[in-house]
């Protein structure tokens, strides 16, 4: 595997992708933007001192602090604190960490299963593959984030409450993921019937190379053109999904929170001039997922000769 | 078939979820009344008897009674729809018509700085959660500007079974921000998908041979070219459809709109299993028949597709 | 061309509006929940108690000022210490133009002891009520009831006539989800009636022209009940000129409202006492990690009590508007004293000692239930106190929910450590005692029992020397409160938001009465 990765690195260096992501600007703003969301949401220890989970180390005192650079602002706090004392900035960071966990999550769990059904399906054809694609059509009418909402809806009445505050990001991700595979399926089901009829599947077919080997070794890396830039796309589509059902209050507890859950429990404060705690969280939000529009938008310019 | 999958879905949730029982009364009724209301609703017959009643009351649209109001779900619902109804329908309009004209302004001025910006701002859009805008939007326009109101339908009309707010000044100033909030996710879809259209369309040989002709640059882009493109438009917009009303729950939440969306998500923050299923199956309901509309849409309006889509699959 | 004429109407269309004024007589009234039936016997519960307020009348009531006064009863008086005689008002006609005669409240109260209603426990001591002549009705007791007029206070009374021709001769069954004619329509001898009724989204109130007292002001013609469920835009609402009153009004929004020119704030301190409950009886707790009840020991109550920072609370999180307790009573109920309600200090490190001296050097884990739709601030001031105990190395997991759930598994006893408030309508130290401290008592969910206080609670019920009485009272508290077998927080403070123009008397039971409503 690791052969393969290099390889396909390789060839992104040498292609016509590297030169273009070079020339573009959004791109490499957008990705340096990520990158930079990226470390310190996961390497959010070393970034703050503060850990807004550790209840013993807050005091409500340092409440409605405002940001920094406001009159009555502390240096410590660069964006203030919330109503309980929480440092903005760490509680944006550990949150924008589960959202972004949720959103990986679930993508390659829609990944895993569409690229598993829509490989299988443009490979072997017939009626497994008419089976598989009308239940994609149908399910790809169905809107993700009204999946994904009736799934957490119906897994919130079978979890017994006890058991769903630790259950709920599993239940977040099972959701935005069941919600999002059909994308992949068609797409690298697409992408399978024009490399099937390529002379390379036909010659190892002959030679009596099985079918998974072939699936996995040959196809398989040939198309992850096309569903590296739904992957792309679908991240940030399952990031504002999670968002969106914390924010309705059906997605991850408040005791774990994510940037909709800050954003929900912030907009108490929309009123009262403490702007801060609800801004941070939101336009963090729109930013991430802003960046990683754009990248995808660059990707399926590149990386889909079709559209060019 | 897929309603009967869906049914027994809803059905499993409203049977096996919990104990209904236990929802409805409290710790101090005895045994006894325990028993005679299980026998009262029926709790105690085989479960393909009990199956094949929900079926039937659900044909009738009876779901039993909502845990958390404590009154039919049929009555609840059918006092919700039109509001929904009414919601989805403005967005859907408005979406429709000024995702078209962006769209074909896109498409026809390919490099100009208006466009870059329209465009930026669809991509911008589709980044930004539906509710951080409707949030925006309440701040901006009923707080600050003080112009809109932030929450409900305003002053309704009840014609017989169906409430409007389309006959009162409060119902149609009430109905702005949130179909505006709710229409954005869909326009920017739009103004792409009639963008590309456009581009592709203005490509196509008959419109050169119009130019060729001499017909005004105007006519070409708005009698010829819109026409043809706007035929795949047509056909999103019953998926379309599908797509604002499962966003109307997102809308209808933050602006308070009384329709089933905000029924439904206060439903499942009380688990009121009654109340979800109702919503499954209505959903369900819908989508088969928007499904079964865009099979037949495709199949008559554009023999084009018909012809690719029986190319793909055979 | 077309797109320019489009934007033009549409412009035209933001004009007309935005210039439109209502000048109503209409006060469009908000909170976050809405009454939950309109049987006034169904549910006892404080939006359902408000909305029926309007429409239904007792047969006394309390004034603005929180006092007993007369209402459908004119008079009344005690022929001996179990009989009661109510001299009814003549002049009272249902909204529906019916006269209301002792017959229709004979049926009322029974109506209000059936098994079905919410009200059955509430009138317990009444054994019997019968019609004299057309105007007076004679109550029995069963045993000397000191507080049967508050008690009265909250018993509707509707029309015989009315129940019987619409099948609401007993209350709705709330419990078995029954549907009533009753439930969703309401026909009282009140100043108002209801016109339209969708629960949760709008409920219109209009004058009752029958009625038979007057109004405060006759412009006062319509309410409007339009529930918001999220704070925040019900304060949007509110400052952007849609409602007009607001009578849960988010704490941390009352300088901006009050900066806003057109509005107005009032706060009252409201008849509550918001305490955290400890359970003391079971062997282990049931979300605990040590495999005992650290609960059980006086110590490790006191630790956590001297750790709860409240001063910080009532400065950040109720933004000034509370008042710390010592004790679940409030100035105002019969029994309280200023030397009671002191608090022991705040002091995390006496806290740590006592903790380690009862044997949980490092603490223990337990699972703090709140309610998150109930108090002001409620799961604000339960994330707080989760924060103080983490200090002193207990471990506090939240489990907020709203507040029907939190009730009901409280009552079904699943609570270690949950959050309460506890109001006292008949403002005697009695109803405390009787409902908290009593051994199993139907809120005494910590399970405290002390021969002692029993005692002194059958002093209450049945002293008629007040000294004596109030010395029994006096014992009891010192008893409960050296046990620390609750950790009082603090009383509440109410605030009921406004515009300018309409004034609704702000009461400490949060109940508006809308006949002394006003515009100015």
């Amino acid at each position: 595997m690791d052969n393969k990765n290099i390889t396909l690195f390789t060839r992104i260096k040498d292609s016509d992708v590297y030169f273009s992501f070079i020339k573009s600007p959004t791109a490499i703003l957008s990705t340096l933007i990520l990158i930079i969301i990226f470390f310190c949401s996961f390497f959010v220890e070393l970034v703050t001192p503060y850990n807004p989970f550790d209840p013993s180390s807050l005091s409500l005192m340092d409440a409605f602090t405002p940001p920094a650079w406001t009159e009555e602002g502390l240096a410590k706090f660069i964006l203030g604190t919330d109503g309980q004392g929480r440092d903005m900035l760490a509680t944006i960071l550990y949150g924008s960490r589960i959202s972004l966990i949720v959103g990986f999550s679930a993508v390659i769990f829609a990944l895993v299963l569409g690229v598993g059904l829509g490989l299988s399906a443009g490979y072997f054809g017939g009626k497994y593959e008419m089976f598989v694609m009308r239940f994609t059509d149908v399910q790809l009418t169905v809107p993700s984030i009204l999946m994904a909402l009736l799934v957490d809806g119906i897994a919130r009445g079978i979890i017994s409450r006890e058991l769903h505050d630790e259950m709920a990001i599993y239940v977040l991700i099972f959701a935005i993921g069941i919600s999002e595979w059909p994308q992949f399926a068609r797409v690298s089901r697409a992408a399978t019937l024009v490399e099937k009829n390529k002379d390379y599947v036909s010659a190892s077919t002959i030679i009596g190379v099985s079918n998974i080997i072939i699936m996995f070794k040959h196809i398989l890396p040939n198309i992850m053109r096309p569903v590296l830039v739904i992957g792309t796309i679908g991240l940030a589509l399952a990031i504002i999904a999670e968002a969106t059902l914390s924010f309705l209050g059906v997605g991850v507890p408040p005791t774990t929170p994510s940037l909709g859950t800050l954003i929900r429990l912030g907009n108490d404060f929309l009123f009262s001039g403490e702007w801060w705690i609800t801004f941070f969280p939101a336009i963090f939000l729109v930013i991430l997922a802003f960046s990683i529009n754009l990248l995808g938008d660059w990707m399926r310019d590149t990386l889909n000769p079709k559209l060019n | 078939m897929v309603m009967l999958v869906v049914a027994f879905v809803s059905f499993s949730l409203f049977n096996f979820v919990g104990d209904p029982i236990n929802n409805m009364v409290g710790e101090e009724t005895s045994d006894e009344e325990r028993a005679e209301l299980r026998e009262t609703l029926g709790l105690t017959d085989p479960i393909y008897v009990q199956f094949s009643r929900f079926v039937v009351n659900a044909s009738k649209g009876e779901f039993g009674i909502s845990y958390q109001l404590r009154r039919p779900v049929s009555e609840l619902i059918s006092e919700r729809l039109p509001a929904t109804i009414e919601l989805v329908l403005v967005s859907a309009l408005i979406a429709l018509v000024s995702g078209t004209l962006l769209g074909v302004y896109t498409g026809i001025n390919r490099k100009g700085f208006l466009s870059d910006a329209i465009l930026a701002i669809s991509l911008l859009g589709v980044s930004l959660p539906t509710f951080v805008i409707g949030i925006l939007f309440i701040y901006l326009f009923a707080v600050i500007l003080g112009i809109l109101p932030s929450f409900g339908r305003g002053e309704v009309v009840s014609l017989g079974y169906w409430t409007t707010g389309f006959l009162t000044l409060s119902g149609l100033k009430a109905i702005i921000l949130p179909s505006v909030t709710l229409s954005l996710f869909q326009m920017t879809y739009i103004i792409r998908l009639v963008r590309a259209e456009m581009m592709e369309i203005l490509q196509t040989d008959y419109i050169k041979f119009a130019r060729a002709r001499g017909i005004n640059e105007k006519s070409i882009h708005y009698k010829h070219a819109l026409k043809n493109g706007l035929i795949p438009v047509i056909t999103i917009a019953g998926i379309n459809i599908g797509t604002l009303i499962a966003f109307s729950i997102i809308t209808e939440t933050v602006f308070q709109w009384p329709g089933m969306g905000f029924l439904f998500i206060q439903a499942v923050q009380f688990v009121d299993i009654p109340i979800m299923s109702a919503y499954l199956v209505f959903i369900a309901f819908v989508f088969v028949m928007i499904n079964f509309i865009v099979d037949i849409l495709y199949y008559f309006i554009d023999p084009r597709i018909r012809v690719k889509a029986e190319a793909v699959s055979g | 061309m077309k797109p320019k004429n489009l934007l033009r109407i549409l412009l035209a269309f933001l004009f007309v509006f935005a210039s439109t004024q209502t000048f109503a007589k209409t006060i469009k009234w908000s909170m976050q929940g809405d009454s939950l039936t309109l049987d006034p016997h169904a549910q006892n519960e404080g939006p359902t108690t408000q909305v029926s307020r309007q429409i239904y009348e007792a047969l006394v009531t309390r004034g603005l000022d929180m006092s007993i006064g007369p209402q459908l009863a004119t008079k009344w008086a005690t022929v001996d210490e179990n009989t009661w005689y109510f001299y009814l008002r003549e002049d009272v006609k249902f909204s529906n133009g019916q006269a209301m005669t002792s017959e229709d409240v004979v049926f009322s109260i029974l109506r209000a002891k059936q098994p079905t209603s919410d009200f059955k426990e509430y009138i317990s001591t009444i054994s019997g009520v019968k019609a004299i002549d057309d105007y007076t009705v004679q109550i029995k007791t069963s045993k000397p009831n000191p507080i049967l007029l508050n008690q009265l206070s909250n018993i509707f009374i509707m029309s015989k006539e009315w129940c019987n021709e619409n099948f609401a001769i007993v209350p709705q069954n709330w419990d078995a989800s029954q549907e009533t004619f009753s439930a969703t329509n309401a026909m009282g001898t009140g100043p108002f009636k209801i016109t339209l009724r969708e629960p949760n989204t709008k409920t219109v109130f209009k004058r009752n022209s029958r009625w038979w007292g007057s109004m405060k002001d006759n412009k006062v013609t319509e309410i409007q009940l339009l529930p918001i469920k999220n704070a925040a835009t019900r304060v949007a609402a509110l400052l952007s000129g849609e409602i007009d009153l607001v009578t849960d009004a988010p704490v941390q929004d009352l300088a901006r409202i009050t900066s806003s020119a057109g509005h107005k704030v009032e706060s009252t301190p409201q008849m509550r006492t918001i305490f955290l409950g400890m359970d003391q009886a079971a062997d282990k707790l049931r979300t605990g990690n040590t495999g005992d009840n650290p609960f059980k020991k006086k110590a490790v109550r006191q630790a956590l009590y001297q750790a709860i920072d409240i001063e910080a609370i009532k400065k950040k999180v109720m933004r000034g508007l509370s008042e710390p307790a010592g004790i679940i009573t409030f100035p105002g109920v019969n029994g309280y004293t200023k030397d009671l309600d002191k608090r022991l200090p705040y002091d995390v490190n006496a806290a740590k000692k006592l903790l380690a001296d009862a044997g949980y050097p490092n603490g223990f884990e337990v699972e703090l239930r709140c309610p998150n739709d109930r108090y002001v601030n409620d799961e604000a001031i339960c994330t707080a106190v989760v924060g103080m105990l983490g200090k002193i190395g207990v471990k506090v997991n939240l489990f907020a929910q709203t507040k029907s759930k939190h009730f009901k598994e409280l009552k079904d006893n699943q609570g270690d450590f949950y959050m309460l408030g506890w109001g006292v309508p008949t403002l005697d130290s009695h109803y405390v005692f009787h409902y908290l401290y009593e051994s199993g008592a139907s809120w005494n969910k910590v399970n405290f029992s002390n021969s002692d206080v029993d005692a002194a609670i059958r002093v209450m019920e049945g002293e008629v020397d007040l000294d004596k009485r109030n010395a029994a009272i006096a014992n009891a508290w010192k008893i409960v409160k050296d046990d620390i077998s609750y950790l009082p927080l603090h009383h509440q403070v109410i605030s009921w938001a406004s515009k300018s123009d309409v004034d609704v008397p702000i009461r400490p039971n949060n109940e508006p009465l809308f006949r002394f409503a006003s515009f100015n």
